[in-house]
This record gives structure tokens, C-alpha cells and sequence, in this order.
């Protein structure tokens, strides 16, 4: 719609005036404001942002969607019921299910194979959300690195031994598909924020 | 006869040498050091992963881009396309062939003595010079004229005449003649590349113009409408600032009555720090360096390789750190420059001066330019991230219309106190100081006294955060 008159204002910008168009107060100010912070960064009053990344890791939030496990329940078994949910849910397809009728007794079937792609994988996380007994999660491990790309597809043993290398790291799911609090809830509530910067 | 000025070969062999491998190491560790003081201005540290304190960073950088793939790609002109960086470093590298890097002493000048000596003097002066080469009218034009002209206007003739006056009238003082003393300069050790080249400054000027060569092929050479106009308006820029770049160094030269940059060190040894006398220059000076380096905030050319292209942006591995090198040698040179002509080069008040000599003073007289030159490399790289960057257009409104003025009246002044006899002492050139502060401030109030062209209006739309309330129901 075409523009009102009434709805112009018409400003002039300020004329500057002398000291400012001298440029020089304002250069030596701006200098005095580069060389603090030079200062202050080298010689200690103000630690610089920059994290030494391998020897200080990153704090990272508890839905960081890194490395894929398989979860085991209390007994030690494998949570995954073979359901193909996760493997359906995939956008980039990169994962490998075959099923197999289960040794157990309170389940039908359980996965004889399951393999991850993990060069394909995306990590959106959508398998994690599909999982309808959360037997699939992702985890804070992200530095990831390989020698092949055969070596980087996971298999269920390797998922599994994922688990056993993260289950106390306490990035456990806030909230469990069954409704249960997991660990990491009572870090979400405590208002502790996690951020990957060092900031205490 | 022999060469009139003989050289020691073997010191400026080693000269060379070791200058040219100390700049190329320098500026392989002023990229460090770049990155290093950048990030410390952003509160971070730099690279220190490679050796303690990222120090062998810099062999990291050179062995990448030596062992990298050298692409040159169809559609570009070969031979300019080659010639480009080669330009750049070439000219980079040459102009640092006058510029001083250590304890220097002032060449021996050839005064006409003809005047000062007795009428016998000038008759066995005329005597001794053999006839057969000159005919007499041709002698007694020479005799006129070698005696008006000043000495560098003389013919080899005339010359030789000069040289014979000058021993008579050294000898009768009991003082070593001219010949001898330039012998025995030649001798010495100078820290300078090539010394006792009388067009020092000049010399510097010229082969830094010849780098716009290296821009403009290396944009037209490849082939590329943005490269192309990267590098018109890049050396367009590098064209502008050369002339304030000479004619605030104009001042310096006058006060020191020669280019060469051995003695303009001499004369602020014994007259001050050309830094006090003329701040104007030296601020006028300072901005045109950072111009011809094609450092922030006259970064164009470079930013619009983020942007758009810009003259190396189809160049590889080693022709683009040739360029690189050529922009951070410039940087070398022009900090060697500034602090010779406005800082006092090896000068500290008491504690290096021209008198003094030895290996230990010879040592920290060095220590001293470097040590100089070094505060102004970081100088140059602090301001990087202190200033936001110029348009092209105003860039070149501030070289035409603004840094050619104050330059061409600065050297009025100059001239001014040098008719009126006051440069000999240092007194007499304080009168500068105020003057050139009157001229800078004079100058930006009369930007500010003057009209406007057009007035700048805004319009807030609604919508705006402090766009005015719709007045009726206008909705």
C-alpha cells in the first residue's frame, strides 16, 4: 500500500563537528580499546575465549546428538525389539536390521544384526525419537575418526560397547519414552546450563 | 680511469644475502605474528599448536604451499599470468636495496672550491688539467661555469676540475681530500644495500610504482570481469596515494637538502626527529604507506576477494604466496621507511648517536631500527582492527581532496622556514610543530565550516521501531 505522508519524518543527520572530523581522538581511542584487549589477553586479566581442544573438552548438552548406542536394560539385554521403527525413520537410510526370533521370554524378536552406517548417518536424531522402547540413543561422543570406511560401520556389538563406555557419562535421556525421569533430568532441573564454552 | 664509485664486492654479496633470506624469514614470521596479535585483539589466542607458541607455524605455512598443486587454469593469459606475482615480489624486494637497516654514516659530498681558493691556486688548478682533452674555449667556458654551477651539474671535466680544487684546498687545511674520504667510505661498512645512491628516496618511490604492474596484469591476465575490476580499482587506489606518499616526504627532504637516507638519519640526529617538527607529514605519510600496502582500512582490493574476486583470486599455491610476500615485504620496506624519515632511523638522543662507534654500538644502533621498525609492523597490524574499512569512493575523496591540500601546504611551510634560514637549528625548525598543527585542525574546521552538498534525510516507515505513530485512521 502506497506510503502516507504522514507517516515520513524527515531527519537531517548531525553535522559533526570539529573534534570528530579530525578522525584522530576517535582513531587513538579506538586504538586504546584494541590495545587493552591485547593486553588483557596476554598478560593474563582476561583469559581469552579460545578453548585448547584436545586437552579441555567441550561441555556438551545432554540432547547433543553424537554417537549412536544401543541401550541395555537391567538385566544386561539389549533393548532393541528388531521393530524397524528406527531404520524406517531414517533419512539417510544408514541403518541395517535383521531380525531374529529372541532368546527371551517377554520378547518376540530381537536384532540378530543391526549395523549403522555412520559415514551415512546424518544425526538428526530421528531414529532416537522413533524408538519406542528406547533402545536406541545418541551421545555426547563427538570426535568420531576412523581408518576406513568399514571400520565406521557399527555393528551391534560395537553399539552395544558404546553403551558400556557412556552409561555413566550421565547424558542419559531427560525423559524416557515410557514416561520414567532418566539421569540427566535431575541435571536439567538444577538449572546447571550446559554449553560447550568454558564459562565458570 | 676506474669505477668512480668502486664497491666492496664480497660485503655486498653477503649484503644480499643475508638481507634478502632475513626479509623473506620476516615475512614468513610477520604472518605469525599477524595472526598471533589479531587474535589477542579478539581475545583469543593464535595458532599455537605447531612448535611452542605456534613458532614453527610459519615452516607449516611454507611447506604447504610449496608442495601444493600448481593449477593454472586454461583461460588465462600465460605469460602475464606467470609475470604477475613475479612483479610483485621482484619490485617488493628491490626497493629495499636503499633502505637502511643499521648504523650508517653519511657519504662525503664534493663542494666546489673553486671560489675559496687564491687566484694562484685556480691558475695551477687550471694548469694541472690536461689541455689535450679540451680546447681553450671549451677550458675557459669550464673555468667560468665550473666555478657557478653547482656539483651536481658538472661534466667529467668538470668534475676532474673540481676534484683538483678540492685537493688544493684541502691540502693547504691539512684535511684529507674528497678523494680519499669517499675511498674510505667506500671501504666501510654501510648497512645499507646499495649505499651512497644519491636518489635514495626517489629510487624507492619509482620501484614501488612498478608493483601496480604486478596488480593490473595479475587482474587482466586472468581472464575474469571481477578480478579485472578488482584490480582497476586496487590500482587505482595504489596510483592516488602515491602522490601524497611523496609529497609529505617532500618536507623531509628539504630539511635534510638531499634524498639520500643516510644523511636524512644524519640530519635528525643533529637536528631532532623529524616526527616533531612535521606531525602532519608523518600522519599524511603514515596513511599513504598503509594505502600502498593495501592494508586495512584501505583493504578493498583484498575484501573483494571475500566478496566478489579481486586480482588473485584464480592464482594457486606458490604464485599467490608470491603476491602475499610481495604485500608483507612492501609492509617491511615502508616501516624501515617511516621510521628513516620521520623517527630518526638508529638514532636514540644520548644513548646511539652518529659519534659514536665500535662493534657493541654497531650492534645496538641495530638493534635500535629494528626495534623501531618492529613497534611500527605492530602498529600496522593493531590498526587493522581498530578502523572499519574506507569505499572506494571515499578512499579516493581523501587522497585528491583532502591528503594532496594538507601535503602541498605542508611543504609550503617547510619552505618557508628554509628562505628564512630557521632549518639549521633546531629551534628554528620547532616553528614547524605548530604550524602543522594549526594546519590540521585549520583544515578540519574548514570541512566542517562548509556547506553541505545535499542534506541527508531519513524516512521511517511504519513498522519501524521509532517510526512515528500512525497519526488517524490511516490503516
Amino acid at each position: 500500500m502506497p506510503i502516507a505522508a504522514n507517516e515520513v519524518t524527515w531527519v537531517t543527520e548531525p553535522k559533526i563537528g570539529l573534534v570528530e572530523q579530525l578522525y584522530l581522538p576517535a582513531i587513538i581511542q579506538g586504538l586504546g580499546t584494541t590495545i587493552s584487549h591485547s593486553f588483557s589477553t596476554l598478560f593474563g586479566s582476561g583469559p581469552p575465549v579460545t578453548q585448547q581442544f584436545p586437552e579441555v573438552r567441550p561441555k556438551l548438552p545432554p540432547n547433543y546428538r553424537g554417537v549412536h548406542r544401543l541401550n541395555r536394560d537391567e538385566q544386561g539385554r539389549v533393548r532393541c525389539v528388531a521393530c524397524y521403527m528406527c531404520s524406517t525413520a531414517c533419512p539417510a537410510h544408514c541403518i541395517d536390521i535383521v531380525a531374529a526370533p529372541s532368546p527371551w521370554p517377554d520378547r518376540e524378536k530381537y536384532p540378530e544384526l543391526f549395523v549403522i552406517d555412520e559415514l551415512r548417518c546424518i544425526y538428526c536424531g530421528m531414529c532416537e525419537q522413533a524408538c519406542p522402547v528406547d533402545a536406541i540413543e545418541l551421545t555426547t561422543l563427538c570426535d568420531l575418526t576412523g581408518m576406513s570406511r568399514e571400520e565406521m560401520m557399527f555393528d551391534k556389538e560395537k553399539l552395544l560397547s558404546v553403551f558400556d563406555q557412556t552409561v555413566k557419562a550421565g547424558t542419559d535421556p531427560v525423559r524416557t519414552k515410557g514416561g520414567k525421569l532418566g539421569v540427566a533430568s535431575e541435571v536439567a532441573d538444577s538449572g546447571v546450563t550446559w554449553s560447550s564454552t568454558a564459562e565458570s | 680511469m676506474s669505477l668512480q664509485y668502486d664497491f666492496n664486492f664480497w660485503v655486498t654479496l653477503i649484503l644480499i644475502v643475508v638481507v634478502m633470506g632475513a626479509i623473506q624469514g620476516t615475512c614468513a614470521y610477520m604472518i605469525l605474528a599477524e595472526r598471533k596479535i589479531s587474535a589477542w585483539a579478539q581475545d583469543r589466542v593464535g595458532p599455537n599448536r605447531v612448535g611452542p607458541l605456534g613458532l614453527l607455524q610459519p615452516i607449516a605455512d611454507g611447506v604447504k604451499f610449496l608442495l601444493k598443486e600448481e593449477v593454472i587454469p586454461t583461460h588465462v593469459d600465460k605469460v602475464f599470468y606467470l609475470l604477475a606475482p613475479a612483479i610483485a615480489v621482484g619490485t617488493a624486494l628491490l626497493a629495499f636495496a636503499v633502505v637502511p637497516f643499521g648504523p650508517t654514516t653519511t657519504p662525503p659530498v664534493l663542494i666546489n672550491r673553486l671560489p675559496d681558493l687564491t687566484e694562484e691556486q685556480r691558475k695551477d688548478v687550471f694548469a694541472t688539467f690536461d689541455k689535450s682533452d679540451i680546447t681553450q674555449e671549451a677550458l675557459a667556458e669550464l673555468a667560468r661555469t665550473a666555478s657557478t654551477l653547482p656539483t651536481w651539474q658538472q661534466t667529467m671535466a668538470g668534475r676532474k676540475l673540481l676534484l683538483e680544487a678540492d685537493r688544493v684546498y684541502a691540502g693547504q687545511l691539512g684535511e684529507p681530500a674528497f678523494e680519499e674520504r669517499l675511498k674510505a667510505y667506500n671501504e666501510s661498512i654501510q648497512f645499507v644495500i646499495a649505499p651512497h645512491l644519491d636518489i635514495g628516496i626517489v629510487f624507492v618511490f619509482a620501484v614501488s610504482s612498478l608493483a601496480v604492474y604486478g596488480i593490473v596484469l595479475g587482474g587482466w591476465s586472468s581472464n575474469n570481469k571481477y578480478s579485472f575490476l578488482g584490480s582497476l580499482r586496487s590500482s587505482a587506489q595504489l596510483i592516488s596515494y602515491e602522490i601524497p606518499l611523496g609529497m609529505s616526504a617532500l618536507g623531509v627532504m628539504l630539511l635534510a637538502g638531499s634524498l639520500n637516507m643516510e644523511r636524512m638519519i644524519a640530519d635528525q640526529a643533529y637536528h631532532g626527529w623529524n616526527f616533531f617538527w612535521q606531525p602532519t607529514a608523518c600522519l599524511l605519510f603514515i596513511t599513504s604507506v598503509f594505502a600502498e600496502c593495501n592494508r586495512l582500512p584501505f583493504d578493498l582490493p583484498e575484501a573483494e576477494q571475500e566478496l566478489v574476486g579481486g586480482y588473485h583470486t584464480e592464482y594457486s599455491a606458490m604464485k599467490f604466496a608470491l603476491f602475499f610476500l610481495g604485500e608483507y615485504t612492501h609492509m617491511i620496506t615502508t616501516s624501515f621507511l617511516v621510521v628513516t624519515l620521520f623517527f630518526g632511523g638508529w638514532h636514540l638522543p644520548w644513548i646511539a648517536t652518529p659519534e659514536q662507534s665500535g662493534i657493541g654500538v654497531t650492534v645496538l644502533k641495530v638493534a635500535i631500527i629494528g626495534g623501531k621498525m618492529i613497534l611500527f609492523v605492530v602498529f600496522y597490524m593493531l590498526i587493522r582492527w581498530t578502523l572499519p574499512r574506507f569505499r572506494f569512493d571515499q578512499l579516493m575523496a581523501l587522497a585528491w581532496k583532502v591528503m594532496m591540500p594538507l601535503a602541498l601546504i605542508n611543504f609550503l611551510c617547510v619552505v618557508l622556514v628554509k628562505y628564512l634560514g630557521f632549518d639549521q637549528s633546531w629551534q628554528g625548525r620547532a616553528t614547524l610543530l605548530p604550524a602543522a598543527l594549526v594546519l590540521l585542525t585549520g583544515a578540519a574546521y574548514l570541512t566542517v565550516l562548509l556547506p553541505r552538498k545535499r542534506e541527508r534525510k531519513r524516512i521511517y516507515f511504519r513498522g519501524h521501531e521509532i517510526a512515528p505513530k500512525a497519526k488517524t485512521a490511516n490503516v
